[in-house]
């Protein structure tokens, strides 16, 4: 199929172009020069918006913790729901909706491209039968690694060529995209219900520190030419004072980092930017922060905005749900996984008067404003963990308007509304910044060479919205500007219309992205590792990786490592 | 010959995956590793009670038919039914059970699975209270305390001592089986020696077994794994535990709650709880508190005796406190090996875990009003599809009754008593054996099953019976639309 999407205002930051009227020409499910004749179908885009799909680079949206909050809480279905039609599949909302229902979420606001940030691979099976029946968008997903006791064993030994290998068994074998930390060393310990402090603590019988695997892994993921950094969820997250935990954090990697190159992802940095000694004097270390990633070219990270809404938090950082079920006394999941790593899942009201939850509104914000290049803090809500991912064009009209901020700041609670750097913050973001913060930014951080952009060759995930920026002053119709990119007018995947008006009008298969990393020699998968597998889990060998047949569609690709 | 290695076990919710099969004609020959459960699953394959060709019911006679004809009837009844009900699903693989409710979805219909006679209130409960749980591996690793409540693996799920808990070998436990061993040899001596001079001097029958309550032995307090069993009768697993509470049946709930005010420091002013006297059980909540990682496995003793879903909200709650003190997770003991997948199939695409109902043209879910059984009981359905069940051998007698006065379709690959009573009679491969899948490990470990060797000529798995009966439905319904416009 053809088509040809004339005269809108393009938005393609990665080739630089800002809001040109121009037309953009599909053919084969790729962007490509022009089309001719006259079975090209054409989009008439005058007045509106034309973006690269979105991308989004983390949201927990399938997989056992997912599937576990969903079968928690029937009370987050109850009320919201959507009816099987001719072309789309039934399900369920609202914080953690079904796997239809999440693929049609995504592709009605414009987005094409997600990533599943935590996948135990233990469990990587469940998470890939679900992201196949996650119609409408591309993915991929990153296996949990930080904890993973081959991880602590052979970084401890200092033999990181060797660990290298054995990660890129472990990426290709569970279909993962990216290598994942979660609270390094933290969720070794919690296997017996302790926890780590800081990057120096010593992770209870493995004689190895956070700094130890942080550094061993970015290493590891250097040697193997990965095409994202490692994925840090840090130490300490959700405590008050933790800021510092984070700065730590990417100074412990700055001597890591060649060619100007990002080194790190921070992700869900909201949640690491506490500043003060408990709750009660807890404010914000977004400045902080953001005065470091200012002169530092070596760190990319995500925002993790808070939305006041019900949700349900959800990370496989156990002792930080264990700490949030008794600070709300709500119902709590733990599931820790043999040799690898943990999970917990609390349902969580984030309150506009409560204090503590509008200081976390407010350092979202300040994170993402005070930060100068877009291209290093890009939009999430960490979803479901700050609020669903649905509340996206809440934060693009947050992020655009100062009038939309301050309006939310006098209904939030007072005394936070006094310590908040928003009334001091001026800058008002325009399109071109947000299309780099929602794709162009996230695609390139991610490696992703066909995604987030409109260039010859890239896959033609295009989105369209109904906003005409010649006219529209999003700093005071952000209103309008939220309701386009809650409803683009058109989504295209691959090639193919799939929304019109925020409506789906057809139902189609996203491909799963996975690395196919291919070291010199692969790691010994000898009789030392099958009798280490026998002792660390609880499956056999051979039933461990995931088959290709489990993914609906099967994207390889290939890695080359130095190793 | 053939030696297939890595087979899982598609018996019960323990999926032991290190199965060795010794396979010649299609015909498994030998079975190693496997209980005695898992053995005659493989060796019966070929047995006598198998059906091999699709049945029709004609004139009350279930005669051989082609799988076309069974079919298109199978779907003219579904398309045309109300309220028809899908039930069963825990003993086939995910991928059947995504077919499965999709066919719900496109007939309106109610799609529930076994989960809703077993352990539907310990799910009713984990909606309450949340449930702090781990993989079983971790168990391995790393528990010094093993508890089972109202569970008996010892004959129901015989490997999962053996594979997981007491008697299996950890990074940080090691394990207890020697001892295990001395003492269940011991105890088979005594019994033999008892019985024996009975025989010999007494000539009565054994005295009816004391229910008395022994105090805790000083064992429970020694380092190292510690195995308690708690349950209403004296089982094979509770002869092999280190200390053995016999709780008065259907006391479990009073049981729970005076350990969970133990554990909150709290002191009980009864003598005797349950008919266990409190000042032991003040000993066991001194072992719980003092181990570094303790694991509570709770059976059908626990969810369907007096109290059902109140016991587990007690069991759960009781768990989560102990977490206060140290480490300690709770674990419900699954019985089919895939009722665990059921409920993650139903949950991620409907956001609900059994008892769904699409009437409405959406996911609706309150068990008791959309549970199956109580659909039947209401008399509300008008056509059923039973898939890997037998509903009719085990349902309450009214249940049945009314399952039975409507059109019955059955996917089964057995004779079943629910498929003698079908209208139209599917014979199923054997997922597991004849056909691959995915299975989900009562603690949400996805493993794969194999397909060893080809089913019989003609017989279909589940998934693709499925799959034919939708593309039919569909069919029908388009029809139907047209003629309709």
């Amino acid at each position: 199929m053809e088509l040809l999407i004339r005269n809108g205002f393009v938005f393609d930051p990665i080739n630089g172009v800002n809001g040109e009227k121009m037309d953009i020409a599909v053919r084969d499910g790729k962007i490509v020069e022009k089309v001719k004749g006259k079975r090209v179908r054409k989009i008439d885009a005058s007045g509106m918006i034309v973006m690269p799909g979105g991308v989004d680079i983390h949201c927990h949206i399938a997989g056992s913790e997912v599937n576990s909050g969903r079968l928690l809480r029937p009370e987050d279905h109850f009320r919201d729901f959507e009816p099987k039609t001719s072309v789309t599949r039934s399900g369920v909302g609202y914080s953690i909706p079904s796997t239809f229902t999440t693929g049609y979420r995504y592709a009605r606001m414009g987005y094409t491209t997600i990533m599943n940030p935590s996948m135990p691979p233990l469990e990587a099976k469940h998470t890939h039968e679900e992201l196949s029946d996650t119609p409408m968008v591309d993915k991929a997903s990153y296996p949990l690694l930080g904890d993973w006791w081959f991880t602590l064993e052979y970084l401890r030994a200092g033999d990181i060529e060797e660990c290298a290998k054995y990660i890129a068994w472990m990426i290709t074998s569970t279909k993962g995209y990216a290598i994942k930390i979660v609270n390094p060393g933290g969720l070794e310990a919690w296997g017996f219900g302790d926890n780590v402090k800081s990057l120096d603590d010593q992770v209870p019988y493995f004689c190895i520190t956070p700094r130890d695997i942080i550094r061993g892994l970015c290493k590891v993921n250097r040697l193997l030419n990965l095409p994202h950094t490692i994925h840090v969820h840090t130490n300490n997250l959700g405590k008050p004072g933790n800021y510092q935990t984070a700065i730590e954090t990417m100074k412990c990697v700055e001597d890591l980092a060649t060619e100007n190159k990002p080194a790190i992802h921070i992700t869900h940095c909201q949640f690491c930017a506490f500043k003060g000694e408990d709750w009660r004097t807890l404010e914000s270390g977004a400045e902080e922060i953001a005065n470091y990633v200012n002169s530092h070219s070596h760190v990319t990270m995500d925002m993790g905005q808070v939305i006041f809404t019900d949700t349900t938090t959800m990370t496989a950082d156990g002792p930080f749900q264990y700490t949030l079920y008794e600070l709300s006394g709500n119902k709590w999941v733990n599931h820790d996984v043999e040799t690898e790593t943990s999970a917990g899942i609390v349902p969580f009201h984030y309150r506009r008067k409560s204090y503590v939850h509008a200081i976390q509104w407010s350092i979202g914000l300040e994170l993402a404003l005070l930060i100068k290049n877009p291209w290093k803090i890009f939009m999430t809500t960490d979803h479901p963990n700050g609020g669903p991912f649905t509340a996206y064009p809440k934060i693009i009209a947050w992020l655009m308007s100062k009038k939309a901020r301050e309006k939310t700041l006098k209904k939030i609670n007072p005394k936070a509304r006094g310590k908040s750097l928003l009334p001091s913050i001026d800058r008002e973001l325009d399109f071109y910044e947000i299309a780099i913060m929602t794709r162009a930014g996230q695609a390139k951080a991610l490696g992703l060479k066909n995604k987030g952009h409109l260039g010859v060759g890239a896959d033609a995930d295009i989105a369209i919205y109904n906003v005409n920026p010649e006219t529209t002053d999003p700093s005071k119709k952000y209103k309008l500007v939220r309701k386009a990119f809650k409803r683009a007018a058109y989504t295209i995947k691959g090639g193919k219309i799939v929304v019109k008006n925020g409506e789906v009008i057809s139902h189609v298969e996203g491909a799963t992205m996975w690395l196919d990393v291919q070291t010199s020699e692969p790691a010994k998968i000898s009789e030392e590792m099958k009798r280490k597998f026998k002792e660390y889990w609880t499956v056999e060998y051979e039933n461990y990786p995931v088959t290709e047949d489990y993914l609906e569609i099967s994207q390889p690709i290939n890695v080359k490592a130095s190793v | 010959m053939q030696i297939v290695k890595a087979v899982t076990c598609p018996v019960c919710g323990s999926l032991c995956d290190d199965i060795e099969l010794v396979i010649e004609d299609g015909k498994v020959l030998k079975v190693k590793n496997g209980c005695a459960m898992c053995e005659s699953k493989f060796l019966s394959v070929t047995s006598e009670h198998r059906i091999l060709k699709p049945l029709i019911r004609k004139n009350g006679e279930l005669v051989e038919t082609s799988y076309k004809e069974a079919v298109a009837k199978a779907a003219k009844i579904l398309a045309e039914a109300n309220y028809p009900i899908l039930y069963g699903w825990s003993s086939t693989s995910c991928e059947a059970i995504r077919v499965g409710l999709q066919l719900a979805e496109e007939i309106g219909g109610v799609i529930d699975n076994t989960a809703v006679v077993c352990h539907g209130p310990s799910i009713l409960s984990i909606q309450e209270v949340g449930i702090p749980s781990c993989t079983l591996g971790q168990i391995r690793h790393r528990a010094d305390l093993v508890v089972y409540w109202g569970s008996n693996p010892w004959s129901a799920h015989p490997r999962h001592i053996e594979r997981y808990t007491a008697f299996s070998q950890g990074r940080f436990e090691k394990s207890g089986w020697r001892g295990y061993l001395t003492k269940m040899k011991a105890s088979a001596v005594k019994k033999k020696i008892e019985s024996a001079f009975r025989r010999a001097f007494l000539k009565r029958k054994p005295p009816s077994p004391s229910t008395e309550v022994r105090e805790p032995p000083p064992t429970i307090y020694r380092e190292g794994r510690k195995l308690i069993v708690i349950d209403a009768r004296k089982t094979r697993s509770a002869e092999i535990a280190d200390y053995f509470i016999q709780v008065e049946p259907n006391k479990d709930y009073e049981l729970l709650q005076a350990f969970r005010a133990l554990v909150r420091g709290q002191e009980l002013d009864v003598d005797k709880v349950a008919g266990v006297p409190v000042e032991y059980l003040e000993e066991v909540v001194d072992v719980m508190i003092g181990c570094d990682f303790g694991i509570l496995f709770f059976g059908l003793g626990l969810t369907m005796s007096r109290g059902k879903l109140r016991n587990i909200d007690a069991a759960l709650s009781l768990v989560r406190d102990l977490n206060m003190r140290t480490k300690f997770v709770i674990m419900p003991m699954r019985g089919h090996f895939n009722v665990t997948g059921a409920n993650t199939v139903f949950t991620w695409q409907t956001g609900y875990p059994y008892a769904v109902d699409f009437s409405l043209g959406y996911p609706r879910y309150n068990p008791g009003e959309t549970s199956v059984v109580d659909v039947l009981l209401r008399q509300e359905s008008d056509a059923t599809l039973i898939v890997a069940s037998d509903p009719v051998a085990n349902f309450p007698k009214k249940a049945v009754e009314h399952l039975v006065s409507n059109p019955l379709i059955v996917i089964d690959p057995h004779m079943n008593a629910t498929a003698q009573m079908a209208d139209i009679v599917f014979p199923s491969a054997f997922v597991g054996i004849e056909a691959a899948g995915t299975a989900y490990r009562m603690d949400h470990v996805p493993l794969p099953l194999k397909k060893v060797f080809d089913p019989p000529k003609g017989v279909l798995p589940d998934e693709e019976i499925l799959r034919r009966i939708l593309a039919e439905v569909k069919r029908i319904k388009k029809r139907r639309a047209k003629e309709a416009s």
